[in-house]
């Protein structure tokens, strides 16, 4: 693989849906830390503008119309972003980017209503289930982190060979660790896909836990994993 | 043009909280024969087609594609009389 080409900042590319609520935030997260820039695309765009990673943020698009993610996978750039993936280009997709990337085929399983039915918005604590992902590599094995997560249709299901498959591939990056909020199976916040594993659907959200000012600071390590992954391959290398 | 309605429900083996919500409430309210309720989505329209078979097997695709997610819904096309 090829060195990084260190003559220009890390572009990570933020995919904007309308509805989109945390675009914003995820590019702040990535900025703020010092990581590179941050490149807005809207949902009708068709080009990725040359980012070294994707991320799918949260937010509620198109309204949730019909399923949650179910008509943003079917938007414009999705095109882009699924050949992205196909290609190991890195993708963080976090809460309805979860969804998204569900409907879209990226990872499997779905997310569905929580089992409580209420929408949930609170941190909660999750285990680093895998820290060989490059999404997870500044984190311990086994570490609890506290993220916070806020959606209404966060319960992860699949059916018992996808779960026996991501078990045996070791593929489930996060579970929620002292309380399950949505009823998800066997506790899964977060699981990786693509060819090689360059795809992350979590549903807690990273991008509100990066300032240490206000103490929780945990999802900062989730940015500087990937920016860690794209300063040692750059995001072409990987393909 | 002939209407179509699709019913998209979880599937069985999925915990529909909706329904058991709604189930528990009629419970209290004194309808306590109710049993196994189950909540989806119905979706109408209308097609520029007068063969059945055809229609469905539209529809069919339109659910695969869109209306339904296969990992968690199951469909049912219902094609209604011309009007």
């Amino acid at each position: 693989m090829a060195d990084a080409d260190r003559s220009r900042p890390l572009r990570i590319g933020v995919i904007v849906f309308p509805g989109s609520n945390c675009d914003t935030d995820a590019g702040n997260a990535w900025t703020e830390l010092g990581l590179g820039e941050a490149v807005y695309l809207w949902h009708q765009e068709t080009d990725l503008k040359g980012v070294d990673a994707l991320l799918l943020p949260g937010g509620f698009s198109y309204g949730d119309a019909l399923r949650a993610g179910a008509i943003a996978r079917f938007a414009p750039i999705m095109n882009e972003v699924v050949a992205f993936a196909a290609d190991g280009g890195v993708v963080a997709a976090i809460c309805n980017g979860f969804q998204i990337a569900c409907e879209a085929g990226l990872l499997p399983g779905a997310l569905a209503r929580n089992e409580n039915l209420r929408f949930v918005s609170r941190f909660v604590s999750q285990r680093v289930e895998n820290n060989e992902t490059l999404f997870t590599r500044r984190y311990s094995q086994g570490e609890v982190i506290r993220i916070p997560v806020a959606h209404g249709e966060g319960r992860y299901v699949c059916d018992d060979a996808t779960y026996e498959r991501l078990v045996a591939e070791n593929r489930i990056v996060f579970r929620y660790a002292d309380d399950n909020p949505n009823g998800s199976r066997n506790d899964v916040a977060g699981i990786v896909g693509g060819p090689r594993n360059n795809v992350l659907g979590m549903m807690p959200h990273p991008e509100r836990a990066v300032r240490s000012l206000n103490g929780f600071s945990d999802g900062a390590r989730f940015f500087r994993s990937i920016a860690d992954t794209l300063i040692e391959h750059t995001a072409p290398a990987l393909r | 043009m002939p209407k179509v309605t699709v019913r998209i429900t979880l599937k069985p083996s999925l915990l529909d909280t909706q329904g058991r919500t709604i189930e528990s409430a009629l419970h209290r309210l004194g309808f306590t024969e109710v049993d196994q309720l189950r909540v989806g989505k119905i979706i109408e329209m209308r097609l520029p087609d007068d063969d059945a078979d055809s229609i469905r097997t539209r529809v069919s695709a339109m659910c695969d594609r869109l209306l339904a997610n296969p990992v968690m819904e199951s469909y049912r096309i219902e094609v209604g009389e011309e009007s």
